[in-house]
């Protein structure tokens, strides 16, 4: 399967509609993820460093724990909610309606046709909606800051700049490339070795969500401990 | 011509089909009859390719078909037309994008000349173009569905053998008329070798003289209907059931009305 994801044709038409559905499809769940987590993150940390006289420091924590761990993990974990369940669905339903076969049977490889535009997308998605959704969550602690924390609006954005650096925006970055990867693998192999007709559909979507959402939880965890503090003195 | 010899094939452990061989003639028309579950439908995959047997060759006009490579494979597979159970048409795609899929993808006509094939070949299988071409496939009855698919696969190859997997399963009697009428319009005026796929008697009575019956993965006939209808062996008997009462009356409708 991966040997037939690279190499010619490429389907750029596909690729563009998937970026479409898959991109423009999670925007408004992304924002709201992103909104009320960064809201609620910021209430609960504001409230916890006030009793230590540190409100001052939401924005330093806000900016560290959204931008390594928060956004890329919540979209992360929403992606593979929303588009694992549909490729899984999708390309199952095409292989017990022999869709696949057919398209085989005109010389088409299903999955350079299929997975490879998915894959793609992901790629290119999930980064892309992850700075979305750090952008938003941001903003959200911020709207907590002014109106809950009572933080100056100069402070709190002084802080998240201050915590903004290469290292913090190249962890943010590396993470939902890696999390692309899992949801485009783990659903289009769901997809295309469904068995059992409807019910098989169903059963395999279900793993496809529950196996990347639990991936990408244990693949932060095994980044965040062990290849990023080897990193340290690079970035 | 397709050559079949001592073909087994499974799935895991299971055994799907056991040491099978038979030829089909360059323009024979030849119909795969057994019970769900003997092993019909595998044969046809076997011929397009999309399995490999565990053991023995399948030969496509003296090509073994078992040794080539996915892209020789898929070369061969523009000879093969293929009308799979249900039609398996594209449900995202409209009835013109299903018809024309191979044209697109293949090659780089404009679409105004997809659309103007599309409409003939809508045409030859006795559609309504003007009518189906924008509709989705869910939109159309089973007939028009398995009509659109055919209609597909003329357009997508240039056939020399067509494959039909249960053309008639589910439709009602006017659409399997108008189906086994389009299978034998096909078989005469192109000259191609027909394989059709099927447990329906009647249907299989009207596409061809030869039948074929398979019995958990054995071939267990390979004749002609007076063959079949005077078959002893129990496997054979027992698939035509209460059918073989009436076989003459059939015949004298269908067989031997020059079909």
């Amino acid at each position: 399967m991966v040997a037939s994801l690279f190499g010619r044709p490429i389907y750029i038409a596909e690729t563009m509609e998937q970026m479409y559905l898959i991109g423009i499809g999670s925007l408004f769940l992304v924002v709201l993820t992103g909104l009320f987590s960064g809201q609620g993150f910021a209430i609960a940390f504001a409230n916890e460093l006030s009793d230590f006289g540190a409100k001052d420091y939401l924005g330093r924590i806000m900016s560290l724990a959204i931008v390594r761990e928060l956004g890329p993990t919540l979209t992360g974990l929403m992606m593979a909610a929303r588009v694992a369940s549909g490729i899984t669905a999708e390309i199952g339903a095409m292989k017990s309606s022999n869709q696949l076969d057919a398209m085989r049977s005109f010389g088409i490889d299903p999955i350079k046709k299929i997975a490879a535009p998915r894959l793609i997308t992901l790629i290119v998605m999930v980064p892309a909606m992850t700075v979305i959704c750090d952008a938003v969550a941001i903003f959200g602690a911020w709207l907590i800051a002014i109106f809950h924390a009572h933080i100056s609006s100069t402070m709190y954005w002084a802080a998240i700049r201050e915590r903004l650096v290469f290292g913090n925006i190249f962890i943010g970055l590396v993470k939902p490339v890696v999390f692309s990867l899992v949801i485009a693998f783990i659903s289009c192999y769901k997809g295309f070795t469904s068995e059992g007709g409807t019910k098989g559909v169903g059963q395999a979507t279900t793993d496809s969500v529950v196996m990347s959402s639990i991936t990408i939880l244990i693949t932060n965890f095994v980044f965040t401990k062990f290849f990023f503090p080897m990193l340290r003195g690079y970035l | 011509m397709i050559e079949f010899r001592n073909i087994d094939f499974g799935y895991d452990e299971k055994l799907v089909l056991r040491d099978v061989s038979f030829d089909i003639d360059p323009t024979e028309s030849v119909v795969i009859m057994g019970p769900s579950g003997s092993g019909k439908s595998t044969v046809l995959r076997l011929i397009l390719g999309l399995e490999c047997p565990q053991r023995g060759e399948i030969r496509i006009d003296g090509r073994n078909i078992c040794v080539m490579k996915e892209k020789d494979k898929q070369e061969l597979r523009k000879s093969i037309g293929m009308v799979f159970q249900d039609g398996a048409l594209f449900d995202s795609r409209t009835v013109g994008e299903n018809v024309g899929y191979y044209l697109i993808e293949h090659t780089g006509l404009s679409w105004q000349e997809i659309e103007r094939r599309v409409r003939e070949m809508l045409g030859f299988v006795g559609l309504d173009a003007s009518e189906i071409i924008d509709k989705l496939p869910e939109e159309l009855s089973g007939g028009m569905q398995r009509r659109v698919a055919i209609g597909r696969a003329l357009l997508s190859t240039d056939p020399k053998i067509m494959l039909y997997d249960e053309p008639t399963t589910g439709l009602d009697p006017q659409s399997t008329e108008n189906v086994l009428t389009l299978i034998n319009k096909l078989t005469r005026e192109r000259s191609i070798s027909t394989v059709v796929v099927t447990h329906q008697i009647a249907d299989a009575l009207g596409v061809a003289k030869r039948f074929i019956v398979i019995h958990e993965g054995e071939v267990a006939f390979d004749g002609d209907f007076v063959g079949l209808r005077d078959c002893r062996d129990d496997r054979v008997r027992n698939f035509l059931g209460p059918f073989r009462a009436s076989m003459d009356l059939v015949a004298e409708k269908k067989f031997m009305n020059g079909v």
